[in-house]
């Protein structure tokens, strides 16, 4: 196994395909007995300061994507929620609303391409990432889903995490914010049971509302529960299937996507102009 | 169980230092756990030892270094104490707390031969 990034793990199948072909940018060494100690004594111990974090290598896979997708004008987010609160089917609902061409999807499983084949379905384009026994996605699978998914500049990136409101909290994957799903079939205290993926989070859907006249959930306490743990965290309630809040779901979604088209434009300005001064000193110097 | 992809990210931090400072046996890690980074330090110290068998870390003692978690109180304007990512302000009470310390999951030090 390749400890530094992870790869040929065995598990880890982006649409089906094991493992990936790619040149290692780092050098590691696959065995320990090509290590040597230039040790004094055998038995003699000394202390090396590392002071490093342990998600850092995940952190710098993360912002490679990240620059990536500002590069594009990507608007990307991480959905995250636990199994059965309707991610794929509110991300179905979407895509319809949306228009095909301006998404794409990463869709993250233990297993199956289920869930990448029912978008495919809506026309947007899709890949499966399975991570075997994994828990969660990270940056690393991120970023090679994103070698081979056809993405339009400026359209919107959904990443459908894998069901589980512990593990994906931990690993940034690039995304320009985390929206946390919560069904009103759930506990409403969900927030507090799990509070790492709630506070991660910068908005929380509160999905299948179109249930609650046949419930006793009590959305107002699920609200002050998120709240109580993310005091920032912007709450929409929504019905992939009856279109309640569906649109002000679209408008944070145009609007995110809007700000991350007039970043890139700007950036392109920045740098056309700075091409322009460029050129206008070679021909000076040149003069 | 994302402790074990966690400890494997320390394993990888171990094995880089080893590569650079040239030692092939490590007898101690200290790995500091914030209270608050989601890290249990029971299932970080039971992936530990099983993803460093047969690496330069086999058979090292992991030494845990627990930081405190610190929140900002909104209402008091000022750090108090949290035990939990959910708790509420020790003085007055409310949930207006962003969390200002105790996140940290760093490999602070090695004991190396």
């Amino acid at each position: 196994m390749c400890v530094t990034c992870g790869c040929g793990e065995g598990e880890v199948k982006i649409d089906g395909v094991a493992g990936h072909a790619h040149e290692h940018g780092h050098d590691h060494s696959h065995a320990q007995g090509d290590l040597h100690s230039h040790a004094p004594g055998v038995g003699q111990t000394r202390m090396v300061q590392i002071e490093q974090d342990v998600l850092a290598k995940n952190n710098a896979y993360a912002q490679a994507n990240r620059d990536k997708l500002a590069e594009r004008g990507v608007f990307a987010l991480n959905l995250v929620s636990s199994p059965g609160s309707g991610k794929t089917t509110l991300l179905c609902k979407t895509i319809d609303l949306l228009g095909s061409t301006s998404v794409a999807v990463i869709e993250g499983d233990q297993q199956t391409s289920q869930d990448a084949d029912r978008i495919c379905a809506t026309g947007a384009p899709a890949i499966q990432i399975n991570t075997g026994k994994g828990c969660h996605l990270d940056a690393h699978m991120v970023g090679h889903a994103l070698q081979q998914l056809p993405l339009a500049d400026g359209a919107l990136l959904m990443i459908e995490n894998v069901g589980n409101l512990v593990c994906p909290a931990a690993f940034d994957l690039g995304e320009a914010h985390k929206v946390v799903i919560l069904s009103v079939t759930e506990g409403e205290d969900k927030p507090i049971k799990y509070p790492d993926m709630f506070r991660a989070a910068s908005l929380m859907l509160l999905n299948k509302v179109d249930l609650l006249p046949h419930l006793t959930y009590d959305v107002d306490a699920a609200i002050a529960f998120a709240r109580r743990v993310n005091p920032a965290i912007r709450v929409i309630q929504v019905s992939a299937t009856s279109g309640q809040g569906m649109d002000e779901w679209l408008t944070y979604l145009r609007a995110g996507m809007a700000r991350t088209a007039a970043a890139r434009q700007q950036t392109v300005a920045v740098l056309k102009a700075r091409v322009a001064a460029l050129e206008a000193q070679l021909q000076q110097a040149k003069a | 169980m994302h402790e074990m992809s966690l400890a494997e990210g320390v394993l990888q931090v171990i094995e880089d230092a080893a590569q650079r400072d040239h030692f092939s046996k490590v007898t101690a890690v200290w790995l500091e756990i914030g209270q608050l980074s989601g890290v249990e330090p029971q299932a970080m110290a039971f992936c530990f030892d099983a993803v460093t068998r047969g690496s330069v870390a086999e058979g090292a003692r992991l030494e845990i270094v627990a930081t405190p978690g610190v929140g900002w109180c909104m209402a008091c304007a000022k750090s108090v104490p949290m035990k939990e990512v959910f708790g509420e302000c020790p003085d007055c009470g409310g949930y207006q707390l962003q969390v200002t310390g105790g996140t940290e999951l760093r490999v602070k030090e090695l004991e190396v031969a």
